[in-house]
């Protein structure tokens, strides 16, 4: 009995590297909002997608290294976006909004990401972290 | 992308500060210079309109929160002005709607301060 191997699954990948400072920031949010507009998202979820993009962005760059890679991958249920930071590991934080001041908005970013994205996930890797995001598509 | 920051004087002793533009990590230390010399001068009630902000992250919140932090310090307050449906989004699932007062209009937002 011949028995078809399971079809890959097509993935379309996007790579941006920007350099790791805050004013390549928008360059992102251009591009993500680009790549998320070709799926069929809404543009309330297409700006969900900026801004998380933004704030994992915001959360890497402090760290150092040089640049950012965000690594976005368009599948059939979604998009996965992995925001690649090469100066040290992001730890998830929690957000206390009742003790929350101008020193907590990294806190605020990642409780942003988490509210507005289905999944997050944290992965070492060899020089850094990468914040891995997915976003559903509807229905 | 850039912000536009310009400030003028409301009713009583209150200021207003126009922003248009995006609100990020790299355009909201102009906002914090602009919201520190208002109340450096001494100016403690403000109504900041975001009418014409298109986008705003953690950080343009964290400058907001500040400003709130410091005039309150002077028994002032901050009223923002604010319909996008995005931005307030943003302010609801923060919870930041239980911290600022946030009004649909520049006229409903300075009379809550005067």
């Amino acid at each position: 009995m011949n028995q078809s191997a399971p079809k890959a699954v097509a993935v379309d990948t996007v790579e941006l590297r920007i350099p790791a400072k805050a004013e390549f920031v928008s360059i992102a949010r251009l591009a993500i909002s680009a790549v998320a507009s070709r799926l069929q998202f809404s543009i309330e979820e297409i700006e969900d997608v900026k801004l998380a993009v933004s704030e994992a962005l915001v959360n890497a760059i402090p760290r150092g290294g040089e640049r950012a890679d965000v690594i976005c991958e368009s599948l059939p249920d979604g998009l996965r976006i992995r925001v690649r930071n090469f100066g040290g590991p992001v730890q998830p934080e929690t957000l206390d909004v009742s003790r929350v001041d101008e020193s907590a908005a990294g806190s605020l970013g990642v409780f942003l990401i988490r509210a507005l994205m289905d999944e997050v996930s944290y992965e070492s890797h060899e020089n850094g972290t990468d914040l891995v995001m997915f976003k559903r598509l509807p229905g | 992308m850039d912000i536009k920051v310009t400030v003028r004087e409301g009713k009583g002793d209150c200021s207003v500060v126009d922003l248009s533009g995006e609100i990020d990590v790299y355009t909201s230390p102009k906002l914090k210079d602009a919201i520190g010399n208002l109340i450096d001068r001494g100016v403690y009630n403000l109504v900041i309109n975001l009418e014409k902000v298109r986008y705003i992250d953690s950080t343009g919140l964290g400058v907001l929160i500040g400003g709130l932090k410091r005039v309150r310090e002077h028994g002032g307050s901050v009223n923002l002005v604010c319909t996008n449906p995005q931005i307030k989004k943003i302010f609801d699932i923060t919870g930041l709607v239980m911290i600022f007062g946030i009004f649909d209009s520049e006229d409903a937002a300075m009379k809550a301060l005067v």
